[in-house]
């Protein structure tokens, strides 16, 4: 701040708390020597006066008060312009101290889970605790506060894992985020409305709910096709890309007929968002333990 | 005659003895701050909004989503641990109005850009309860029906242009093609996803 402005501030300043002070005292009326024609205002109203007392001493007082700690307050903290206050106090140094405080009551809880081994830490009942808050905090709004997922947002509890469930692969997903593409219609963006309806029904074949016998039967070639690709030759999946499995009857978007449909047509996308950054590598590492012990009983 | 009869009957002196009385908060308090590097300045990285993040900014304004929701991270632990790095002056100097609010029925969006993915954002504005169980958020499924309005946009670049943010005459004159035919929701989730992305660091 320039000192035009700095001297600007303080003057304003002082000037309102000093002409407080000042107005308190010129219109002070003494309790005593008033005559009695001083003591109303010196008109009337349908015959009713106005009474023109002083202040209350104790008000009086009050008022004063408020003034000296106004004065003491600018002495301490920083209300004048460039004056930095004896206690040195600014909002950006109270929260670092904050921060720090913080740092000496967990830092060292939080070094210490963050060395363990993610199988280990999920044994840990403090670690899990710690654990289950970050989750509620950071990853329930997208997989639920039980962890179980909803359409398009995966179940975290059920062994079933898109970009694999070992404690490294989920921290790996946690950290860095991943990336869900399928493109419409698979790798065949010729697939005809009569295709689409037969390599649906071979999806639902492989949990046995098939509509139409014959069009499974004929949808196996359209799949090898468009999404032997990602989905592999069986359709079991691949974790490298995050392709899910198909057979084991567990849906990230809905497992009916006509949903299968829509995602055939239009192809799904969707993002886990990268952590690291957000979420400090000690809390990473507990989350990831949270994370592995669900599906762990 | 008494002190206080003069000032009672002359409204005049009245008047500008109460202009001064309250104009003393604001000369100390607001008319310093115009000329402070910390506020005038943005902060290193910051760019205007783009025509499309722009006019998810006016629909965000539009549904009264500041009303519920503030942009304004105070430097306390309890909201940098939850919502990442306190907000800065110099984040805001491209908004005009800023979108600070004062009262956070849902939490706080200052850093939201990015935390979740497009799909969620979609989702949770099509159906809040769809996502999250517990959310008393009303659903805006409007959106994903109403066009943006491309015929004003240029105008309203050109206001802000006017009010110094540094939009480029080439930025203006595409401004209304960028958008056209886009759909209010690819609007908003833009504008959401950029939100305080310039300062990125949790700590």
């Amino acid at each position: 701040m320039s000192t035009f402005w700095s001297i600007w501030i303080s003057v304003i300043v002082l000037g309102t708390v000093f002409g407080c002070w000042w107005l308190l005292y010129a219109t002070r009326k003494s309790q005593t020597t008033d005559t009695e024609t001083d003591r109303t205002m010196g008109h009337s109203f349908d015959g009713i006066e106005e009474y023109d007392n002083p202040l209350p001493k104790w008000w009086f007082y009050l008022f004063l008060a408020t003034c000296i700690f106004a004065l003491g307050y600018l002495a301490l903290y920083p209300g004048l312009g460039n004056y930095k206050g004896l206690l040195g106090w600014t909002s950006a140094n109270q929260w670092e101290a904050e921060m720090a405080d913080a740092e000496d009551k967990y830092g060292e809880i939080y070094a210490q889970f963050g060395k363990t081994p993610i199988p280990e830490l999920a044994k840990n009942e403090d670690a899990m605790k710690i654990g289950q808050r970050l989750f509620a905090n950071n990853c329930s709004v997208c997989h639920g506060t039980a962890a179980r997922g909803q359409v398009g947002f995966p179940n975290l509890t059920d062994n079933d894992w898109l970009y694999g469930g070992s404690p490294e692969q989920i921290h790996t997903t946690i950290t860095q985020g991943r990336m869900g593409n399928m493109p419409a219609k698979g790798v065949m963006p010729s697939m005809t409305n009569e295709q689409v309806n037969q390599v649906v029904n071979y999806v639902l074949s492989f949990s046995g709910r098939e509509k139409d016998a014959e069009a499974a039967e004929a949808g196996a070639q359209v799949f090898a096709q468009a999404c032997s690709a990602c989905h592999g030759p069986n359709a079991k999946g691949n974790q490298a890309m995050g392709a899910p499995n198909l057979t084991d009857n567990v849906w990230l978007y809905g497992s009916t007929y006509e949903w299968i449909k829509e995602t055939v047509m239009n192809g799904r996308q969707n993002q886990m968002p990268a952590q690291e950054g957000r979420l400090s590598d000690d809390q990473i590492q507990i989350v990831s333990a949270y994370v592995y012990s669900l599906s762990q009983d | 005659m008494k002190k206080h009869e003069l000032i009672e009957k002359n409204i005049g002196l009245m008047i500008v003895l109460i202009v001064l009385t309250i104009s003393g908060g604001f000369l100390a308090e607001v008319v310093p701050l115009f000329f402070q590097k910390s506020v005038n300045e943005p902060v290193e990285g910051l760019e205007p909004l783009n025509a499309l993040e722009l006019e998810g900014r006016d629909i965000y304004i539009r549904e009264g989503c500041h009303v519920c929701h503030t942009q304004q991270i105070r430097p306390f632990r309890a909201e940098t641990e939850r919502y990442g790095h306190y907000s800065v002056a110099g984040e805001f100097v491209y908004d005009r109005p800023f979108l600070w609010g004062s009262k956070r029925t849902g939490p706080d969006l200052a850093r939201v850009g990015g935390r979740y993915s497009d799909a969620w954002q979609r989702q949770h504005l099509f159906n809040p309860r769809s996502v999250v169980p517990e959310s008393n958020m009303p659903a805006f499924p409007w959106l994903f029906e109403n066009k943006v309005d491309h015929e004003s946009i240029d105008e309203r670049m050109k206001t802000l242009q006017t009010l110094g943010v540094p939009y480029s005459d080439e930025q203006v004159a595409n401004a209304s093609e960028d958008i056209r035919g886009k759909f209010e929701i690819e609007a908003l989730v833009a504008y959401l996803q950029q939100l305080g992305t310039v300062i990125s660091e949790k700590r």
